[in-house]
């Protein structure tokens, strides 16, 4: 077991880890752009125009060129000037919308499923080589077949968000519902208790910290894939976005959209975290 | 007593072909207390899961009221060893979730009113709002006596309620359930391996030979006069010698006791009831 370390004393290491990474990585960019500076040849400058001005010089940008430009995109995110030029925060929302309508799909089969499993002997052992081939295949495998029957890249996006985020819930469920004490079960059952009623005031209150488990590691996975199913379909979302600027060239857009994805990718978690303390119980 | 609330038939429970108890028959009248004293091993959980209908026997019958029992009912309720409180609710909420399924017009207030009462009266009015968990253990054991009484059965089954619990507690509780037993008229069957509770609460003790092939050996009618309490009892003239029955028993008799070679007068249908306290 750790100590407990005061707050501030764990965020001014955190800051000054930061300022150092930040602090560090300026000063390279600043060293190498006066190294390379006026290394371009004067005739290869005229030639090139504008481009030469910068020359060899690195597209990586330094922090402040990041710090500004995140300033720029934040102070109008929601913009949209036809369908290849939207804000960031439009393209979070486009990822979420399907992170969320995947995921939402997800829960309401796999939790109800995962139930019968967990209830059913005979399902568990009928269904489980289906779950032990299909469980490990890339969500973006299913790309391609997805994008063949349903014929709707943003259709087929959700789909992989489904399809990635079925698994952990369902198992979860399964193991949770199944492995419900046995007291509890014999209490029920002395009690008369119908299956309704043993299902929704027993089992399931028994077993929602595991399902909960089960759905936060899922919006985990889901939140990973959606940014390389955009990427691959394209259209709008985070994952295109950021597809988008590397065509661009704009590295600071695309460092700005790891640090976003990251963010976001927090908060979900955070969310099911919340989630998870609500139905936690302790003996 | 015309007819046994509890009549237990020749039953049997086995594992391929060692048999764990067979030709078990015993009976327990209308209010009477009868606790079962065994050592372990001879399958006096299995016995009192068949009576709650958890369990099935793997031979012979269990009638109560006239009726073979085919599951689990209301009418049975079970102290469990180890409280098997719901941990995600209170205690108020455990008791109601018990007289919810007892009372399904009742609405949800009702039950919530009820279940307070039956906590009041093991005591733990206090208590009502905190989950198992703020509880403890002998608080607990009390929640799951009350939980079981406020559903108002005729026939309590008790499997080694009070054998986690301290001393000290252990009284106090047993003389609890002692009393709301009989203020409720119910019929009560505990298994044990505590002698001297089974001298406080019990009317008869069942005493169980060891298995493989277990058999109720002998039946001790308890003639100490009730109330009994755990401060006087020892104290009752004939405790000790019906203590020393029990305990000679459990140290020798359970262990010499042959079903194929019986003590004269001994018929696994008639157990002799024997008085030695009287």
């Amino acid at each position: 077991m750790q100590h407990q370390v005061p707050f501030w004393r764990a965020a001014a290491l955190s800051l000054l880890i930061l300022a150092v990474f930040l602090g560090g990585w300026e000063a390279a960019i600043r060293a190498a752009a006066t190294a390379s500076g006026q290394a371009v040849d004067p005739e290869y400058a005229a030639l090139m125009g504008q481009a030469a001005a910068t020359g060899g010089q690195s597209a990586m940008p330094a922090p402040s060129d990041i710090a500004k430009r995140l300033f720029e995109l934040l102070r109008d995110p929601f913009y949209v000037r036809g369908t290849n030029d939207q804000g960031i925060g439009v393209q979070i929302a486009y990822s979420l919308l399907r992170v969320g309508a995947g995921f939402g799909l997800a829960a309401i089969i796999a939790i109800p499923l995962g139930f019968a499993i967990g209830m059913s002997p005979l399902l568990n052992a009928a269904l489980n080589p289906f779950i032990q081939v299909l469980r490990p295949v890339s969500p973006l495998a299913w790309m391609p077949l997805a994008l063949y029957s349903i014929k709707d890249s943003s259709i087929s996006s959700v789909f992989v968000i489904f399809i990635c985020s079925i698994w952990p819930m369902l198992l979860n469920t399964a193991f949770g519902v199944a492995s419900v004490r046995r007291e509890w079960l014999n209490v029920g059952r002395t009690l008369e208790a119908g299956p309704w009623r043993t299902a929704t005031r027993i089992i399931l209150p028994a077993a929602a910290p595991t399902i909960v488990t089960g759905m936060r590691i899922s919006i985990g996975i889901a939140w990973l894939v959606i940014v390389a199913a955009e990427m691959l379909v394209g259209g709008t979302g985070i994952g295109y976005w950021v597809w988008n600027q590397w065509n661009n060239l704009s590295i600071a857009d695309i460092v700005i959209a790891i640090l976003m994805i990251g963010l976001v990718g927090l908060a979900l978690d955070r969310l099911l975290g919340l989630l998870a303390r609500a139905v936690a119980w302790s003996e | 007593m015309d007819r046994p609330d509890v009549q237990v038939e020749g039953i049997a429970r086995r594992f391929g072909a060692t048999a764990v108890f067979e030709d078990v028959w015993f009976s327990v009248g209308r209010g009477e207390f009868v606790c079962l004293v065994g050592h372990s091993g001879c399958g006096k959980t299995t016995i009192l899961n068949i009576l709650a209908g958890l369990d099935a026997p793997d031979d012979g019958a269990v009638i109560v009221g006239g009726r073979e029992i085919t599951g689990p009912s209301l009418d049975r309720a079970v102290i469990f060893q180890s409280h098997a409180l719901m941990p995600w609710m209170t205690a108020a909420q455990n008791v109601a979730f018990a007289l919810s399924c007892r009372n399904p017009h009742w609405n949800r207030r009702m039950c919530e009113d009820a279940a307070r009462e039956a906590l009041a009266r093991v005591g733990l009015a206090h208590a009502a709002d905190r989950k198992p968990a703020q509880l403890s253990g002998g608080m607990k054991q009390r929640v799951g006596i009350a939980r079981a009484l406020a559903i108002q059965p005729r026939i309590l089954l008790m499997d080694e309620p009070f054998s986690a619990l301290d001393a000290l507690t252990r009284g106090a509780l047993q003389e609890e359930v002692s009393r709301l037993v009989t203020e409720a008229g119910q019929t009560g069957f505990m298994i044990t391996h505590d002698v001297d509770e089974a001298i406080l609460l019990a009317d008869r003790i069942l005493l169980m030979s060891n298995g493989p092939g277990a058999r109720i050996a002998e039946v001790v009618v308890n003639t100490l006069p009730r109330p009994r309490t755990r401060a006087g009892l020892h104290h009752m003239p004939g405790y000790h010698a019906l203590r020393d029955h029990v305990l000679d028993f459990l140290i020798t008799r359970s262990r010499d006791f042959e079903a194929t070679n019986p003590p004269a007068g001994w018929s696994a249908r008639a157990v002799p009831e024997l008085r030695p306290a009287a």
